[in-house]
Parts: structure tokens; C-alpha cells; sequence
């Protein structure tokens, strides 16, 4: 039977369709007029226009993650690829499945720097899992399919389609997704059994364990986060998270130690230094982590799962590593475990929580909120306590307020967490709240911010009003690229090198401005109250916090220094001073 | 876990690859994206009806070093196939090299009598030069190079090593 043809530009809506698309992120320009004319014909995919392409691939990334879905761009030729890249790349670190249509100019005119053209696979290539030139018609639906496919496989990661204009004009025949030649690119999944069982035994004769989790329990659904809780109460082991991971275990949890990491608490740090087996899931071992690697948990049996076999062993050599996903890997576990019954040796057990116990006195995150400077620390912890009982979707910008959201803010559940965590893309925050409440209508999103990452993508004020979705950028505006003049004064004799943040704009008119809602605290009396405002108006709001200007985040692992060799406050200063070998490390 | 071994040795890998564009700019940009040492490269079309290529790079680095090359070769989504011919047994390598040298009297009559001995034919020849095609190990091309420096080198081009396991198995 001949199939029924139809212009490119409708068989890229059609293969997005059967992808179950029903929202894409974008902005026009000439090379992908044909795509926005096949839109108008159709109501089934919402367009969400957005103020600049970086902000499209920032807002799917919030509503990807905020989903598990795969989130989608459509951006012009020439500008519109090259401002997507930041956020293509951001979604690389991060493993967030996205594709990306790009237009291109003719194939007739590739290479010949014509009009709005760039090399948008050459540009995209290492700022992608993988892309696509499509220069015949025939194989657009193909092309279409396999990208979902790969951006939502594995390690998810964002996939780009360059789309000749020649290419979304001329007529072909569609493919059904189902009719498509059979998948080249499959990942393993399941785990190796002999493995899975060594780890099994290694955490059950364990004396201190710990399981230090991350980003991979997300990427692998909310199933995975119920079974690690499931392995974690099994085992009777202490849970640390990182950045990328809070929310795959309760934060409200006992066994929780908190996050790790260079702003990590205290206990979590001295249990990771400190333990006889650690099971890594789905995190990375990344330099945030780990940092001096040579003094990194030196006395434990590492066992790693990671779908990414590029993971294991990149950083840290391990004792057994795992390839497969995260829920089909602890789900062997936790059938191994309850086949083999283990007995634990419960008195060290004991010891070990009574060790950690000791840690936790320490109280590495305690603040005083005393007088009338409001304390961010104390801004997010209300936040927290007044957001509790709904439905709260957070993200945040890039610096000390997205530490203190990560230490202040407890996530019991996971994807309701979006944060810049591999590349830390100031001005991620606003278009990724945009995105999530896109996905979330009726939900509460708050894009917890400092006063200079804001302005990095200010322009999607216009966006969020447009679309009447009620996000809440909550400013914690110290009048300084906070981050930076921390490391300033770590670092360079407190020489505050261009870090001072001159000229802002006045948020609460900025808002306005917007036709958005502009409050503002500057008193912690005040705080309260513009915070239930802020959650009770059902429009966008710009709630600007005035906040301790100086005040630094901390614990802190000073770049180059072990665990057991952090500072716990503006009081501690490094035993040693920080090494030159350090000094290089960002 | 111990300590890793921080020795450098030296890899054959061949790669299957779907013969697409950019792949080969995907892999190069891998090698030099992270740093990665490439001693030499080669790729062509080896199955015209699957229309795939075979890549045979040689690299160094340590065990570390290499197990990541390996795996982030193996993430790349048109590559099918990894295997470092180095680590899974014996396997035959082979290079070949195309060597100008221009010379008169002895060292044109030298040449010839060195070129014999490595069993490198001369495909073209004038009054006063020779091109040789060598094929072999890269040591023995070097060492054929060496030779030939005294005696008139003018030019080299080289293909970079194409290897393949020994034995009844494909990769
Ligand atoms: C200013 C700043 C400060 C920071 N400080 C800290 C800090 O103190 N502590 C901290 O933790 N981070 C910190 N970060 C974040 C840090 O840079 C890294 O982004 C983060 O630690 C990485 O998290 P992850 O290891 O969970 O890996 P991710 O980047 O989330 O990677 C996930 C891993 O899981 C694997 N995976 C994916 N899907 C699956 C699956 N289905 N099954 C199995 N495996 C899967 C992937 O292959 C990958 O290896 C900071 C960032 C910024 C910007
Ligand atoms: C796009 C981008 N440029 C520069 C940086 C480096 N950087 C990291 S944090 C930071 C300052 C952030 O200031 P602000 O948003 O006010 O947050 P604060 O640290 O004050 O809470 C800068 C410049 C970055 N992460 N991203
Ligand atoms: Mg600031």
C-alpha cells in the first residue's frame, strides 16, 4: 500500500506525537518556519514560546526532570542552535534527556556560510549524547524515533536533530515508530549476577557500611528510590546523597547523614572517610565528592552501580563494579539479601551509629538567627516549614544560596529538585521553574535564587507571565556573587575582585515591570510574611531577600583537602594552607 | 583497592562503527576532548552490505587510562564494538609506508641492498630516487626509516597500524 505522503515539517509533529510529546520549548526564525507552520495546524502540542533558546533548554530540563519524560527544544538555525548549547551542555552533565530540533539552511547550502548558518553537529557534538544531520526526507521519522530513544536510554543525556530547511520542506512518507528498524543502541540494563552477589555479601559482613547515592537513582524513576530506601533499611546502613540525588531517600529519614560532598555535612563526610564498604549508586564520584582523591575513603570495599560503564573506575578504582540500571540491579540485591538472610554483626553496627551519632553532635549545620539581618540559612529553613503539606517543586540558581537550599531544604521525595549540579549553569533556575510548573500546573515551584544568577535569564519573566504560571523566584540577594567572593576570601586574601554586584535592578518594580508581583523582606519580622505571601498569590511573584551580606556556606572542603579536613565555620581556618595543587582546582 | 598501576603501555583497539558521517570526528574529538593520546589511527569501510567501518587506533596510557578510552568508546552511540587487541591475545599488526630517497652511486645502490633485506619493494623509481613500500610492525618501519635517513630520506607517508586478532575468532 502506498503511504500517504506528507511534508517533512508534519512528519517531525507526527514522530513527536507518537513520542507522546505535548509540550516543546522553542522560538522561530526563518530555517524553521515550516516546523512552527505545521504547530499552528494542530492543537495536540503546546508551544511554549520562550524570550531566548537558553532558556527553552533550561525550561525542558526542569520539566524533564520533574516528569522523567523526555523534554524537548525547537530552536532556528545559526543563533538559535549556538544559544542552545549551555543548556545542552548542562543537560549533558547532568543526564537529562532532551531533544533538540535545530534548524538548518538548505543541504545545498551547508558549507557555504550562508545566511544563519553555523556547523550546529560540529558545535553540538561533545555537548551531546549523540546528533543527528537528517538530509533525506525518507528518514526523518527514523531519525525522530531513534533520538527519544537515545536521549532516554542508559544514561539519558541530550540528543540533537539538525533540520534542513530543503529537507522539512520536501514530501516523504511517515514511519511508525513501532515500524522502525530495530533499535542499534541498547544499553545494559540487568546486572551481572556474580556481582550483584559479591556486593550483597560485602555490605552484610560489613562493620561500617554506607551507601552514597546520586543522580542515577532518579534518572532510573521513583521505583528506584523505593528500593534504595528497601536496601538501605535492610542493611541497616547510614545514606548520604549527593547534590544530584536529594530526594531518592528521605531527607526526614534517620538513617539519612545528609548531603556529601564539598558543602556536605559533617557526619557524611566522616562516614564516607571512614567506612569499611561503600556502595555507590548511581553517582559518580565526582571531584565535588571526593575530593583529594589520594585521602578519599581509603580503608573501604567499594562496590559501584552505574548504567555508565565510562563511570566506573573513572575516578576511583573499585572493588566491584556493576554496570546495569539502578532498579533492576537493587532489586537483585534486595532479592539476594532476603534469599541469603545475613547475619550482620549487629555490635558493630552499634558502634558505628554510635560513631556517627557523635559526628551529628557536632550539629555542622547549626545557625543562630538573632537580631534583624535575616540569615539565608534561616530564610530557607521558613521556606521549608512554610512549603510543607503541598506539593513544592524546587530549583535553584548557582552559588551559596543553591548550597543552603541543598543543606536547608529537605527533599523527601525524589524529581521534586532541579538544580545546576556538573556544569553549575548560573541562570538555570528561572527557565527550569518555568518548565517544571509548565509540567505542573497546580503545584508550587519555587526557584530559590541569588540576586546575580537571576538576572542571567530575567528575560523568561516575560515567558512565565505570557503563560500565567505562578512561579516564584525567592531571591536570597546578598548584593554579592556570594560563591565567588567566598572563594575570594579562601583563596585571594579576601580581594574582592569584581564579585561586588553594582546596580542592581529593584526587584520588586522589576516584577512589576513583568506584570508579575514584586515583594520584598528585609527584616528577618518580614520574612515570614512574605513568604505566605509569596505561596498565596496565585501569580507569579519576585520575592527579593535581603539577606546577611557576608555570610559564607559551610561545612566546607577546601579544594584539595581530604574529608577529615574540613572547615566547619568562618572560625575554623584550614590547618594547612591551602596548597598550590589546590589553588588549581576549581 | 590497591593502588592502580600507574605504568603506560601501549594499545591496539579496534573499533566497529556504523559508517556515518561525523563518526570519525566523534571518535578523534573523544581522544582530544579528554585528552587522549592517539600513536596512530585508521579507518575504512570493512562491510559494505552493514555499511560498517573498523577503526584500529593505537594509543598509551596506563590500565586506568585505557579501561576509560575503551568505555567511553563504547558509549558513543554509532560504535557497535570495542576490542583491545592488545589485552585479548595475540594479534597480527601491520603498517604499511610509502619512503622517498634520493640519492646517486653508493647510497642509491646502499638503499636498494637495505630496502632487500626488509623486504620492501620499490614501486617507483628515477635516475636519482626510489619509493619503497615497507609493510610491517611500526618498529620494523622505524628502524627501515632510520636506515634510510643517511642515504637520502626525503619523504614519508604512513598508513598507521591495521591489526586483527590470530586465531579462528573474529573479535
Ligand atoms: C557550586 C556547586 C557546589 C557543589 N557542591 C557539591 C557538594 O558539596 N556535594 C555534592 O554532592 N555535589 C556538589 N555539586 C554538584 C557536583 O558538581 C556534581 O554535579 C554532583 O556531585 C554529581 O552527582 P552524582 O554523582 O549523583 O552524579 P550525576 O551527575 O547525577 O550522574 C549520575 C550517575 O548515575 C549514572 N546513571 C544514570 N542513570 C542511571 C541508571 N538508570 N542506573 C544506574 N546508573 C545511572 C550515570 O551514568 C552517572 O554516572 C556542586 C555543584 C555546584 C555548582
Ligand atoms: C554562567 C556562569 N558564569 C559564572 C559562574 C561562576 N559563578 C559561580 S557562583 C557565582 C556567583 C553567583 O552569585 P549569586 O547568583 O548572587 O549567588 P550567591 O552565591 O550570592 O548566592 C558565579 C559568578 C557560573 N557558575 N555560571
Ligand atoms: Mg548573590
Amino acid at each position: 500500500m502506498a503511504r500517504k505522503k506528507m511534508q517533512g515539517a508534519e512528519i517531525v509533529i507526527e514522530a513527536l506525537k507518537e513520542q507522546g510529546v505535548t509540550e516543546i520549548f522553542g522560538y522561530p526564525g526563518g530555517a524553521v518556519l515550516p516546523l512552527y507552520d505545521a504547530i499552528f495546524k494542530q492543537n495536540q502540542i503546546r508551544h511554549i514560546l520562550v524570550r531566548q533558546e537558553g532558556g527553552a533548554v533550561h525550561a525542558a530540563e526542569g520539566y524533564a526532570r520533574s516528569t522523567g519524560k523526555v523534554g524537548v527544544v525547537l530552536v532556528t538555525s545559526g543563533p538559535g542552535a549556538t544559544n542552545a548549547v549551555t543548556g545542552l551542555t548542562d543537560a549533558l552533565m547532568d543526564s537529562i534527556p532532551i531533544v533538540c530540533l535545530t534548524g538548518q539552511v538548505p543541504t545545498h547550502l551547508i558549507g557555504n556560510d550562508a545566511f544563519q548558518e553555523c556547523d550546529t553537529t560540529g558545535i553540538t557534538r561533545p555537548c551531546t549524547k549523540h546528533n543527528y544531520l537528517v538530509k533525506d526526507v525518507g528518514d526523518l521519522a527514523n531519525v525522530v524515533h531513534e533520538a527519544f530513544h537515545v536521549a532516554r536510554s542508559g544514561r539519558p543525556g541530550p540528543v540533537v536533530i539538525d533540520l534542513p530547511k530543503d529537507v522539512i520542506m520536501a514530501m516523504g512518507a511517515y514511519q511508525e515508530a513501532g515500524k522502525a528498524p530495530a533499535e542499534k543502541y541498547s544499553p545494559r540494563v540487568k546486572g551481572d549476577q556474580s556481582a550483584i552477589a559479591e556486593a550483597v555479601r560485602l555490605l552484610a559482613g560489613a562493620k561500617k557500611p554506607i551507601i552514597y547515592a546520586g543522580g542515577g537513582v532518579i534518572n532510573s524513576g521513583p521505583k528506584a528510590s523505593k528500593l534504595l530506601q528497601d536496601l538501605v533499611k535492610l542493611s541497616g546502613a547510614p545514606c548520604t546523597l549527593t547534590l544530584m540525588g536529594l530526594g531518592a531517600y528521605p531527607a526526614s529519614d534517620k538513617q539519612f547523614v545528609g548531603m556529601l560532598g564539598m558543602h556536605g555535612t559533617y557526619e557524611a563526610n566522616l562516614a564516607m572517610h571512614g567506612c569499611d564498604v561503600m556502595i555507590c549508586v548511581g553517582a559518580r564520584f565526582d571531584d565535588r565528592i571526593t575530593g583529594r582523591l589520594d585521602a578519599f575513603s581509603p580503608g573501604s570495599k567499594k562496590v559501584h552501580i552505574d548504567i555508565d560503564p565510562s563511570s566506573i573506575n573513572k575516578n576511583v578504582p573499585v572493588d566491584v563494579p556493576i554496570v546495569g540500571d539502578v532498579g533492576s540491579v537493587l532489586a537483585d540485591m534486595i532479592k539476594k539479601w532476603k534469599a541469603l538472610k545475613p547475619k550482620q554483626d549487629q555490635a558493630a553496627l552499634k558502634k558505628w551509629w554510635g560513631q556517627i551519632d557523635q559526628w551529628r553532635a557536632k550539629k555542622c549545620l547549626a545557625f543562630q538567627q538573632k537580631g534583624d539581618t535575616i540569615k539565608p540559612q534561616h530564610a530557607i529553613r521558613r521556606l521549608f516549614e512554610l512549603t510543607q503539606g503541598r506539593e513544592t517543586f524546587i530549583t535553584t540558581e548557582v552559588g551559596q544560596h543553591q548550597m543552603w537550599a541543598a543543606q536547608y531544604y529537605n527533599f523527601d521525595k525524589p524529581n521534586h529538585w532541579m538544580t545546576s549540579g556538573g556544569l553549575g549553569t548560573m541562570g538555570y533556575g528561572l527557565p527550569a521553574a518555568m518548565g517544571v510548573q509548565v509540567a505542573h500546573p497546580d503545584a508550587l515551584v519555587v526557584d530559590i535564587a541569588g540576586e546575580a544568577s537571576t538576572l542571567m535569564n530575567i528575560q523568561e519573566m516575560s515567558t512565565i507571565v505570557q503563560y500565567r504560571l505562578p512561579v516564584k523566584i525567592f531571591i536570597l540577594n546578598n548584593e554579592y556573587m556570594g560563591m565567588v567572593r567566598q572563594w575570594q576570601e579562601l583563596l585571594h586574601g579576601g580581594r574582592y575582585s569584581e564579585s561586588y554586584m553594582e546596580s542592581l535592578p529593584d526587584f520588586v518594580k522589576l516584577a512589576e515591570s513583568f506584570h508579575a508581583v514584586g515583594l520584598r523582606a528585609t527584616k528577618a519580622s518580614q520574612l515570614d510574611d512574605v513568604i505566605k505571601e509569596m505561596i498565596e498569590i496565585d501569580r507569579p511573584v519576585i520575592a527579593d531577600i535581603a539577606i546577611d551580606k557576608l555570610e559564607n556556606c559551610f561545612p566546607m572542603i577546601p579544594s584539595g583537602a581530604a574529608h577529615n579536613e574540613m572547615l566547619l565555620g568562618p572560625n575554623d581556618k584550614a590547618e594547612k594552607p591551602i596548597s598550590e595543587q589546590g589553588m588549581v582546582l576549581v | 583497592m590497591s593502588e592502580p598501576s600507574k605504568e603506560v603501555n601501549r594499545h591496539t583497539i579496534a573499533v566497529l562503527v556504523d559508517n556515518e558521517p561525523g563518526v570519525l570526528a566523534r571518535v578523534i574529538g573523544l581522544f582530544s576532548g579528554r585528552g587522549y593520546n592517539i600513536e596512530s589511527l585508521t579507518v575504512a569501510e570493512t562491510d559494505h552490505v552493514k555499511g560498517q567501518s573498523r577503526i584500529t587506533v593505537v594509543t598509551s596510557g596506563t590500565p586506568m587510562i585505557i579501561e576509560q578510552i575503551k568505555a567511553q568508546l563504547g558509549r558513543l552511540v554509532p560504535v557497535h564494538k570495542v576490542a583491545d587487541l592488545t589485552l585479548e591475545g595475540a594479534h597480527v599488526e601491520r603498517e604499511l609506508a610509502l619512503v622517498k630517497v634520493v640519492g646517486k652511486g653508493e647510497k642509491r645502490v646502499e638503499s636498494l641492498r637495505i630496502a632487500d633485506i626488509f623486504r620492501a619493494r620499490a614501486v617507483d623509481s628515477s635516475n636519482n630516487s626510489f619509493v619503497f613500500e615497507i609493510v610491517g610492525a611500526a618498529s620494523k618501519i622505524d628502524a627501515f626509516i632510520e636506515l634510510m635517513q643517511p642515504l637520502g630520506l626525503s619523504e614519508v607517508s604512513r598508513t598507521g597500524a591495521a591489526a586483527i586478532s590470530r586465531g579462528n575468532k573474529p573479535i
